[in-house]
């Protein structure tokens, strides 16, 4: 699951590279341009993938570590 | 006058919360520095969050998406919803296990502890100083500057008037900057107050609140008035989105106002039209500087455990969305017909918000979107203003001083000193208000992301030696002092550089230049020189199990 989730992080820089989107004109519900929604997307991803690391990746021997 | 009173108020606000926290101190410098580590994962979230966001976050956002397009947000937002997250987990985790472990308060603590070199603090202090000053110098100046502009007008009965007469402060608040000529600007000149409250001495009143809440809360009072602060330029960035999407869009409900003002978009501002790929990704390293910034490292420490920072990695990125599209998309809409910005305005993209408010003729949203953008700028100043006065303490005056030469409670009384005098020092400075310091700012994130590799190395690679870390942070200065200059000391705000890839050139951004030359040097030299001892390496990578 590791190495899922850091190739996860590896797909979201390739994706923040949209070339596809570039010179779009495309408005999703008339309101958002694709370009800018795509991106968004990449926010909500990141979360997603972040949260997957802080599951699957969270350094075993600091889990509880801290002050009581 | 309505507008003023928002502000007095919630600079009133940040006082009683330094106060309550100051009520709450143990008494030790522990607490003063570091809110004695218990900083819970919702705190240590909004501190975090307040800190990385800017000025730049609200008003800088706008302008940029006004005259660049939506590109803006991927460029600046989005990249930095995926790299400050992976800073705060592949860094942040870390160092705090070990300044929770050893007590250390400030990076070069650990620097030098890791690298078993005295020397190498003295090296990196006035780089980290100086990186971070003109950082302040920004958040104190735009504070100024745009209260300053919000302030100009009110509303009397529905009719416009200036808030203050000429002749209201002294002339040398209100009559702008002096001429060649030897004579001010005058009170209605491009730098004149213009009736509203003088920047000098709306930057004064910004320095003071700041100084008192952080002297009196320490790092608990930062942290508290960093999570009210977050809270607030977020409820308020959203607020004022949804109001002025109704006052620009003219729909029958805020659904039809988007949708007027989506087709109102020229087409150039949806796409990224001249904007360079290779800059674009490039661009993306920029947000590494947060690995670096010693404000950063400091609130890390804050954390009462390793567990705290989940919420930060996961949250961070969703947060910077919900700041950063609202305003990304003002700025397209203003660049269409529905909103209609004036020339003078357009020639000035960081006033585009603030005109669009002022559009509304409400002094109330006037105070609120005040309010909002003084929020981001102090919940950076208080955080940097504290992480100095604490580097002066514990890694020049403690450190040489001797350990034993001060108690405790003399260390808290220091460090208050010396955020006194880094207050009052950057006020000064802010006086001169010099030129191209907004494009020195991406330059100084520049710098602390060509830093990145050293601390990447210092936590994960065991080879690293204290001659690496030297030729790193001097290769990165060196590389960033000549960049700079080629840039014409800022003065071109495009400056790129040209990498020619099988034929074809590429245009990079400076800082992958000094990453990669910070790096190399870091590597080539720590491989041919002697390794830190077996006592150092055994401390910072313990055998597992």
């Amino acid at each position: 699951m590791r190495a899922t989730v850091w190739f996860l992080v590896a797909l979201l820089i390739v994706l923040h590279q949209d070339v596809w989107f570039w010179n779009s004109t495309t408005m999703v519900f008339g309101i958002l341009p694709i370009g800018l929604l795509w991106h968004m997307g990449i926010s909500v991803a990141a979360g997603v993938v972040w949260w997957l690391a802080t599951k699957h990746c969270w350094p075993a021997e600091l889990e509880g570590e801290g002050r009581s | 006058m309505t507008q003023l009173w928002l502000i007095f108020g919630y600079l009133g606000l940040l006082l009683v919360l330094g106060f309550l926290a100051s009520r709450l101190s143990r008494g030790t410098s522990s607490d003063y520095l570091l809110a004695s580590h218990s900083i819970g994962p919702v705190l240590l979230l909004l501190s975090l969050f307040g800190t990385t966001m800017t000025a730049f976050a609200l008003v800088g956002s706008t302008g940029e998406a006004f005259t660049r397009g939506v590109g803006v947000y991927g460029m600046l937002a989005s990249s930095s919803g995926i790299v400050h997250s992976l800073c705060f987990f592949v860094l942040g985790v870390k160092l705090w296990q070990f300044g929770h472990t050893y007590g250390y308060r400030t990076q070069i603590q650990f620097f030098r502890a890791r690298l078993d070199s005295d020397k190498l603090g003295l090296v990196m202090f006035p780089v980290l100083v100086g990186l971070v000053i003109p950082y302040l110098l920004i958040g104190v100046i735009s504070a100024g500057l745009f209260i300053n502009v919000v302030t100009q007008t009110s509303h009397v009965d529905g009719a416009r008037q200036q808030t203050f007469e000429e002749g209201t402060f002294p002339a040398f608040f209100e009559q702008g900057e002096l001429k060649e000529t030897g004579e001010r600007d005058g009170f209605a000149g491009q730098t004149g107050s213009r009736g509203g409250l003088p920047r000098d001495l709306a930057s004064l009143l910004v320095c003071g609140v700041v100084l008192i809440y952080v002297f009196f809360g320490g790092m608990r009072g930062t942290a508290w008035a960093n999570a009210f602060q977050t809270s607030l330029f977020m409820i308020l960035g959203v607020v004022m989105f949804v109001l002025l999407a109704n006052k620009f869009g003219g729909g029958e409900g805020l659904i039809e106002s988007l949708q007027n003002l989506g087709s109102s978009i020229p087409d150039a501002k949806k796409t990224r039209d001249g904007m360079s790929q290779s800059k674009f990704l490039t661009y993306m390293l920029i947000p590494l500087s947060v690995g670096m910034f010693p404000h950063l490292f400091q609130h890390w420490l804050t954390a009462k455990s390793a567990s705290s920072f989940k919420l930060s990695v996961v949250l961070h990125p969703i947060f910077i969305m919900i700041v950063w599209a609202p305003c990304v998309l003002l700025g397209v809409w203003a660049a269409g017909a529905l909103v209609n910005v004036p020339p003078p305005v357009a020639a000035a993209p960081n006033r585009v918000l603030a005109f669009m408010v002022n559009q509304t003729e409400s002094d109330l949203l006037s105070g609120m979107l005040t309010a909002g953008v003084l929020a981001a700028i102090m919940s950076s100043l208080d955080s940097q203003f504290l992480c100095l006065g604490t580097m002066f303490t514990t890694d020049i005056l403690v450190h040489y001083g001797g350990k034993d030469r001060f108690s405790d409670r003399q260390v808290m009384w220091i460090a208050r000193g010396f955020i006194v005098a880094i207050v009052a020092i950057t006020y000064f400075f802010s006086l001169y208000n010099p030129p191209g310091v907004f494009t020195l700012g991406v330059w100084c994130f520049s710098g602390f992301s060509s830093l990145f590799p050293l601390a990447l190395a210092a936590l994960y690679w065991r080879g690293l030696t204290k001659y690496g870390a030297y030729a790193s942070v001097l290769t990165a200065i060196g590389m960033w002092f000549y960049l700079f200059h080629q840039s014409g000391y800022a003065a071109d705000e495009n400056y790129g550089i040209p990498v020619a890839i099988f034929g074809t050139v590429y245009e990079v951004m400076p800082v992958l230049p000094m990453i990669l030359a910070s790096s190399l040097a870091l590597v080539v030299v720590s491989l041919v020189t002697p390794k830190p001892s077996p006592a150092t390496l055994a401390k910072f990578f313990p055998a597992k199990g």
